[in-house]
């Protein structure tokens, strides 16, 4: 029997394995025919576009150095496969001669500092509120919760940011309003982290605002669900305080809806946060993002949705494989 | 001396119970002025149509009732000691250590994401103190004494079959040792084979441990199995009250006798069930007088306008105006 449930469990997640390869492949694939079908040649733009007039010679020359001259299906799209296994994504067209991978791995950590943290503290807050919310329902908590989520929740953040900008930097000063360091101040470590701090605490809320709501709707839901359920009655009926109640039998079952959407906004911290990095200039991915889009950037656009589609993936993975450890159910 | 009367003392006394529950601002009976004594050991079935009350006075019992629900007169004592069955903390200490429940449908009532011995074990440990391994061999105990293989014990509920459910749902309500089982039809989801062995299980159980057993259903026949006694409800009052022998035999309140007879018999050949007419009351509405009255066969003028309070018949009890007290010499009359 016990062997059995193991040998479930592994060919369980050998498919979750397998289906993420497949979808990997099927990501890095679209990726590739997408800048195909955006018209323009690349050699041409690239050598100084319509504009310029340069001789169809140095374009086809440029073209056969570059193999776009061969046969987009099998030969280019194998180069690409291949390129991109090996790590190789290409060099930028803005910033001539730069890897388009330095280029990302350059603004990740600013976008994973202001996200990531922004996703821990929504979660943690709204997780909990939301339960809270549902478990008492009915009273202040989650009237007050429900009010203010759904208004948080259909706010866009880029305004949020605005008003936190206008309210705690031009108003108050407590913080400042844009960059990621104070300019031209030389500074020790400590300071520099404290500076940091600062400059991150408004973007940071901007984010954490905007993505709280959704996880307080939700969590409620998911406890509502669980506190009608009958082996609640069976827990009270064995006498469980309501502590008890809620920490040993309500808390994991809610949390298995919660662990899909957790686990699946975890793969948007690489993609940053668009809109509030604009605000704030902060040099995250999203900045790149709209950089990439303004310059007709295609190769770093290219590495920014492979890294996205990855990430996304990763996290659908964790997701299965974490609601397979939560719910015995899933597991056979 | 004390020790003594105490033992003659009933188990549980219900005297005079009464629960409302308060349903968007209206004040609804749900059961109206129940009493009756439970000794040790004796298994009765508490029988009635939906709404008839008969869940409510077992949950007011166990300390179960819902926050809208609220005792309006009465008092339960449980050997001699008075419960205050509407006070949600006061009533946690008695919970499964004196009442325990089967609830209907095990499915549910297990929580999906424990192992099944952890459940059981789960009230030794926060109620009797017990540390992890006493209260896992406790476990394992009742687990032998449902007849599920103790190395089940670490299934999850959906890896067992409906009956294995209930035996695991009533392995755990045996856990603390209590005196009380209500089961609220425990047998209802099962298909008619597994019903028979749960039923039986009970009754082995029952008389190895010497449980008292309540045994909620809306189907006679279970309670002809495995009952000595029986209480019919109707609209929230007991109608009668007796022996399941006396009762099968002789009904004395035209409502029993229409649930006896609306029981299909396949011995008898006839394959024509008698339903009762009319509909259930209504409890916003209680019809006036004896609430059977708009359908029963025999009622009289006096059934419209005065209630029939449930007096001594026989061996029993009944709340009828046909069978007024014997005590008055008065004949019963059967029509």
């Amino acid at each position: 029997m016990a062997g059995n449930a193991q040998e479930g469990r592994t060919s369980r997640i050998g498919n979750v394995l397998i289906r993420a390869a497949i979808t990997l492949s099927m990501v890095a694939t679209l990726n590739f025919v997408l800048f195909r079908v955006i018209p323009g040649d690349p050699a041409a733009l690239l050598l100084g576009g319509a504009r310029m007039s340069v001789s169809a010679e140095r374009i086809e020359a440029q073209r056969q150095n570059w193999g776009l001259d061969r046969p987009l299906f099998p030969d280019q799209i194998l180069d690409y496969l291949s390129a991109t296994l090996h790590g190789d994504l290409g060099y930028s067209f803005k910033f001539r001669g730069r890897l388009v991978s330095d280029l990302i791995w350059e603004r990740l950590p600013a976008t994973i500092a202001l996200v990531g943290l922004a996703q821990l503290i929504a979660m943690l807050c709204g997780v909990m509120l939301g339960l809270y919310a549902g478990w008492r329902r009915g009273g202040a908590v989650d009237r007050i919760a429900m009010g203010a989520s759904l208004a948080l929740y259909s706010t866009p953040s880029f305004w949020l940011a605005m008003v936190l900008v206008v309210i705690f930097s031009t108003a108050l000063g407590w913080f400042p309003g844009y960059g990621i360091y104070s300019p031209g101040a030389s500074i020790g470590s400590t300071d520099k982290i404290l500076d940091y701090l600062r400059h991150l605490a408004l973007p940071v809320a901007a984010v954490a605002l905007g993505l709280i709501g959704q996880y307080v709707v939700v969590a409620r839901a998911a406890m509502s669900d669980v506190v009608t359920e009958d082996y609640m009655v069976t827990a009270r009926a064995k006498g469980l305080t309501n502590g008890q109640m809620l920490m040993r039998h309500a808390f994991r079952n809610a949390m298995l809806p919660l662990v899909t959407l957790i686990t699946l906004n975890l793969g948007y911290v690489v993609a940053g946060a668009i809109t509030v990095e604009a605000v704030f200039a902060w040099p995250g991915i999203g900045g790149l993002t709209v950089e990439a889009l303004n310059a007709r950037d295609y190769p770093v656009l290219q590495g920014i949705f492979l890294l996205l589609g990855v990430s996304i993936v990763v996290a659908n993975l964790l997701a299965d494989l974490a609601y397979g450890i939560l719910d015995p159910r899933i597991r056979q | 001396m004390t020790n003594l009367s105490q033992d003659k003392a009933s188990l549980l006394e219900v005297d005079g119970l009464s629960v409302e529950y308060r349903l968007k601002g209206v004040s609804l009976r749900a059961i109206d002025r129940v009493s009756f004594a439970l000794q040790a050991g004796e298994a009765v079935g508490l029988v009635g149509e939906s709404g008839s009350g008969k869940t409510t006075t077992a949950m007011a019992i166990a300390g179960l009732l819902s926050p809208n629900a609220r005792v309006s007169g009465g008092q339960v004592r449980y050997r001699g000691n008075l419960l205050s069955i509407d006070n949600d903390a006061a009533m946690r200490p008695h919970r499964w250590t004196e009442t325990s429940v089967v609830f209907q449908g095990a499915m549910n009532a297990l929580n999906p994401v424990h192992r099944i011995i952890k459940q059981i074990a789960e009230p030794c440990i926060l109620k009797l103190g017990m540390s992890r391994a006493e209260a896992t061999a406790r476990a394992r105990e009742v687990l032998e004494l449902v007849g599920i293989p103790t190395d089940r014990g670490t299934a999850y509920p959906h890896e067992l079959s409906g009956g294995m459910r209930q035996r695991v749902m009533i392995a755990m309500a045996l856990a603390c040792r209590p005196s009380i089982i209500i089961g609220d039809e425990p047998t209802t989801a099962l298909d008619v084979i597994t019903q028979a062995q749960i039923l039986k299980l009970l009754g082995k159980l029952r008389s190895q441990l010497n449980l008292a057993l309540i045994l909620i259903t809306h189907d006679l026949s279970v309670v002809a199995e495995s009952c000595d006694r029986v209480m019919i409800m109707y609209a929230g009052r007991i109608v009668e009250d007796g022996t399941v022998a006396e009762i099968f035999a002789k009904p004395k309140h035209p409502y029993t006798r229409l649930l006896i007879e609306s029981i299909p018999n396949p011995a008898s050949g006839i394959r024509i069930i008698r339903p009762i007419p009319g509909d259930p009351p209504n409890l916003m509405n209680r019809p006036s007088g004896c609430a059977f009255h708009p359908r029963c066969p025999s009622a009289t003028g006096v059934c419209t306008t005065e209630v029939p309070s449930l007096e001594k018949f026989g061996w029993g009890r009944v709340a009828c105006h046909l069978h007024r007290s014997s005590q008055e010499g008065r004949v019963a009359v059967h029509a």
